[in-house]
């Protein structure tokens, strides 16, 4: 018996756009029921319909049942009886999705309180209760606080704990995990886990990360540009996928325990939903497209037991059993001539040498005291080398950012050295930090704000070279579109005209512009979608390669970065807590915080996933106002808990520095009782073995 | 290229195109069109004392029998250059004080942000009235630095509030990292991102300026008899609107359609360098 049965369900806002063309799904009792789609799929617009949730504007249409109950076009009042009580919503943002000035107890027993007839003092017990099955630490006190006191993690299990404050049906995840590190995500993900187990509910879990998807769902659902474009169990979707769209998909995500080497990149980007193309929407980008593809949509057909598949050829898919690989080209990406030359006999681009960054803590409205000091970089020392990608990773708070704008300011440091391209930024007057600024340029995050906004694209690209004083600049910016594999008409066009992957490369090709030695790239793929991003980690890989350029590459997606990197560095609080070639730091780390970073991180194989051996890592990122003392690791380490009380000594005592592991080239890892393992692939089963 | 590509933007746009052409054929019609009337402004005729718009008279004849056609052209020919003038220099202001206070911060944002407040308290009609006897005499022109002086303070604020949240956009920042020099990147990518801003208030101090300084005339301050502006126009026919309206509906209606255009070209302007609307 099915709990909420979606039946054709379109949504359409004002000026005839159609956000979502025709939905249906059924979630079971108990069951884990996955859309995965890029942003405008219409993913998140569905179930928003569904808790009658949409702008007023917006047109419903179809069938939504819960329970055999229509839910669409349900009046307010019943729907509030509803929402909250058989059906809970789960947000991506926890900050905005709690009142910041309630206390969190005080919200879940109100949401107690709504549905259930139960006294204040007993609803507030009953918080306690659920903050304590979600894993927070000291519920009675935590209940207490306010949400900003709750690091994001925890106020995302607190948004569970208010989901299944009522024992609901059917909880609906929006991204719940997307704001959140890896680390914090794992734990969240065990927590919904939980959460599922007490209540039995169905769980409609909307994300873009197939990795998470894999490892969770029972079913998934593939949704392109408003429609779902095949459904099926978790297997068959993954190991065998019969629509392009969902095998370009599959074949795009860079994979922690992939192999290096080109992805494979969906050409184009989705259609505007105000301006859908004729026949199949996916057509456009579709490398196996015939004339037929044009003349109508495809329906959504059943194909085989309990699958569905939009798609005129995914016969033809499955009797010649094609993989994503066979039909979308992979990209030829050629080698470079650097490399050729041993490591130790290129020269050094960047160095990195102790650099401390320290933030002074202020108090006080009118006479302002320190109070404190923020560790935020404490004594790092790296080297890049020329050709080669350095990747530093780490989770938000560990001092990368701090990191990269030290580098990017060409100013001393407060304490160590930062050189660059031989030169020692404390050392530089003004017009040899201008001159060295030619040769270390950054690209940003997030396309959209990097790019100024009332700026002709021509403009923004020859800001800096105008900013160098090159006058032939207009050559020069139809040369840069082009080497990004955009047109030089574009040009006279403003940023808003472009798409996310297209703007990522007007950013890049700003970066480009004054033929710099080193590129600073500060998360470039991580606002991007899926299919997108793999085209332009191509061109990133193609760039380099071609240009001869070296890049200092910070991220927090390790599976982008083993794509993309040479030698990586993991950052802690601060600190280097691991440092080698890529090889041999995603093989066989040898921190205990790199080893649990690797493990969290989902893995797009649904059945590696369901028997992967994971490492949860306890709490939360200390602040890095108040490191613990030793090594800074020790208060969340696994093994930590397992040295004896004599070992345990160094640990708190003692910081420890990177230190090379014998029998490797390159590879240090700052831990006293440093040891290999795989993680990556290591499972339950193993274990047993 | 960006001026390349707002000005054929601006072209394109209907309503600057309408307010362009409207605005010319207002500054043609105060310098070219004396010239074409019979009489000069500072004609009188003592025979047509208040009479109604006529063959002879086109707009009527005010209360010692000037003509008013020609001597509502002569103040309209000042109040365009006062309004104009008091409203570039005044945003213009704002949107340098503004945002240096607001991207330098440190020292440059306590003394100028001080100073504004200190303008801010100050009574500026006060002021005007102390430093006004002073420049009797002088050049007209002193009176629109007056004006000016006086009213962007507030805007100024709202610039600098705007320009603390640009100040941390990574465009912003990665012009730094270009190397190229603070005082650009104010110019280049702070103060057109406040265009919206600062258009707006340009077309609202237009019009402020040409009523505040019919107020100051009124009190002996600017513009003086026998000499003539739309304002002080406007001030003495609104006296007597109802009885003869033509002593106040041709001042009132210039002024309108002055800035009405002005408006339009704003519109105009801030479209053709807002790349989010579709013009």
């Amino acid at each position: 018996m099915s709990i909420l049965e979606v039946r054709d369900l379109t949504v359409t806002f004002p000026g005839g756009i159609e956000a979502v063309r025709g939905v249906s799904y059924d979630v079971d009792r108990g069951e884990v029921l996955g859309i995965v789609g890029e942003s405008g799929s219409g993913k998140s617009v569905t179930s928003l319909a569904v808790m009658g949730l949409l702008p007023p504007g917006a047109v419903v249409s179809g069938s939504a049942k819960l329970h055999g109950r229509e839910l669409l076009g349900m009046d307010e009042d019943e729907q509030i009886k509803v929402r909250g009580k058989s059906i809970s919503m789960i947000f991506q943002d926890p900050l905005s999705a709690f009142t910041p000035v309630y206390s969190i107890g005080d919200q879940i027993a109100e949401a107690v309180r709504v549905h259930q007839k139960m006294g204040k003092d007993k609803a507030a017990k009953r918080a306690v209760e659920l903050l304590d099955l979600v894993g927070i630490p000291n519920p009675d006190l935590r209940a207490k606080s306010f949400p900003h006191e709750f690091s994001g993690g925890m106020r995302q299990r607190a948004m569970i704990a208010m989901a299944i404050a009522n024992d609901p049906d059917l909880l609906i995840c929006d991204e719940p995990t997307t704001a959140l590190d890896v680390t914090i995500q794992a734990q969240v993900l065990e927590v919904l886990m939980t959460a599922q187990r007490e209540t039995g509910a169905g769980i409609v879990m909307i994300t873009h990360d197939l990795g998470v998807i894999a490892g969770m769902a029972d079913r998934v659902l593939v949704m392109y540009a408003g429609r779902p474009v095949e459904q099926g169990p978790v297997d068959d979707i993954y190991y065998r996928p019969r629509m392009p769209y969902t095998m370009g998909l599959l074949a795009s995500i860079p994979r922690v325990d992939g192999e290096e080497g080109p992805l494979v990149p969906i050409e184009g980007s989705p259609p505007s939903p105000a301006a859908l193309p004729p026949g199949c929407p996916f057509a456009p980008r579709c490398p196996m497209k015939v004339d037929m593809c044009d003349d109508e949509e495809p329906p959504l057909t059943a194909f085989g037991a309990g699958r569905h598949v939009a798609c005129i050829r995914s016969h033809e898919i499955e009797h010649k059993g094609l993989t994503g690989a066979d039909v979308f080209p992979v990209p030829v990406i050629p080698p470079s001539d650097v490399v050729r030359v041993p490591r130790a006999e290129r020269a050094t681009v960047l160095e990195l040498d102790d650099m401390i960054r320290h933030y002074p803590l202020m108090k006080g409205a009118v006479f302002k005291r320190r109070v404190g000091t923020v560790f935020a970089v404490d004594g790092i020392s790296f080297d890049i080398a020329e050709g080669e990608t350095l990747a530093l990773v780490g989770e938000s708070g560990c001092g990368k950012t701090t990191t990269l704008q030290q580098i990017m300011q060409l100013q001393p440091p407060q304490g160590g050295r930062v050189v660059v391209l031989g030169k020692d930024s404390a050392k530089l007057d003004k017009s040899e930090r201008k001159g060295l600024r030619g040769d270390l340029q950054i690209v940003f995050q997030d396309p959209m704000a990097a790019l100024d906004p009332r700026m002709p694209v021509g403009d923004i690209i020859a800001e800096p070279l105008r900013a160098h004083g090159r006058k032939d600049a207009s050559a020069r910016v139809a040369e840069l579109l082009e080497l990004v594999g955009l047109a030089p008409e574009h040009a006279e066009r403003y940023p808003n005209q472009f798409s996310g992957g297209q703007r990522q490369r007007i950013g890049i090709a700003r970066a480009l512009a004054l033929e710099p030695k080193l590129l600073v790239l500060d998360e470039p793929v991580s606002a991007l979608d899926v299919s997108i991003q793999a085209g332009v980690i191509n061109l990133l890989e193609e760039l380099k390669n071609r240009l001869g350029l070296s890049y200092l590459f910070v991220a927090h997606d390790l599976a982008v970065v083993r794509h993309l990197a040479d030698r990586v560095a993991v950052m802690y609080l601060g600190r280097i807590a691991e440092i080698g070639t890529v090889e041999n730091v995603y093989d066989h780390p040898a921190h205990p915080y790199t080893q649990a970073l690797l493990s969290a991180i989902p893995l797009p194989d649904p059945e590696r996933e369901r028997t992967r051996k994971r490492i949860l890592l306890e709490g939360d990122l200390p602040s890095p106002a108040d490191p613990p003392s030793g090594c800074r690791f020790r208060t969340r380490c696994p093994k930590f808990a397992v040295l004896s009380e004599a070992e345990r000594r160094r640990c708190v005592d003692e910081e420890p520095s990177v230190a090379r592991l014998a029998n490797v080239v390159d590879h240090g890892a700052a831990c006293h009782y440093a040891e290999e393992v795989e993680v990556i692939t290591a499972s339950d089963n193993q274990e047993e073995e | 290229m960006r001026s390349k590509v707002v000005l054929r933007r601006l072209f394109r746009n209907k309503q600057a195109r309408y307010g362009i052409s409207a605005l010319v054929l207002l500054i043609l019609l105060a310098y070219v069109g004396p010239f074409i009337g019979p009489y000069d402004w500072t004609d009188k005729d003592f025979l047509a004392f208040m009479s109604a718009p006529g063959s002879d008279h086109w707009w009527g004849t005010g209360a010692i029998g000037q003509d008013m056609y020609a001597v509502t052209l002569r103040g309209m020919q000042k109040s365009i250059v006062i309004g104009l003038l008091v409203a570039l220099i005044a945003t213009g202001l704002a949107a340098i004080v503004g945002s240096f206070a607001g991207y330098f911060g440190g020292w440059v944002d306590k003394v100028l942000m001080w100073g504004v407040d200190l303008l801010l308290v100050l009574p500026s009609f006060l002021i005007i009235a102390i430093i006004s006897p002073r420049l009797k005499g002088g050049s007209w022109l002193w009176f629109v630095v007056l004006l000016a002086a006086f009213s962007w303070m507030i805007t100024s604020r709202v610039v600098r509030s705007m320009t603390l949240s640009l100040r941390e956009r990574e465009y912003v920042l990665a012009a730094a990292y270009m190397g190229i020099p603070r005082w650009k990147i104010i110019f280049r990518h702070i103060v057109p991102n406040l265009s919206s801003l600062l258009i707006i208030d340009a077309t609202l101090n237009v019009s402020l300026a040409i009523i505040g300084e019919a107020a100051l005339s009124f009190f002996g301050f600017g513009v003086q008899p026998p000499d003539v502006s739309l304002g002080t126009l406007i001030a003495e026919g609104s006296r007597n609107a109802t009885g003869y309206p033509w002593l106040f509906v041709f001042p009132a209606g210039l002024l309108v359609l002055l800035v009405l255009s002005i408006n339009l070209i704003g519109d105009g302007l801030r479209d053709a360098l807002d790349p989010g609307s579709n013009s």
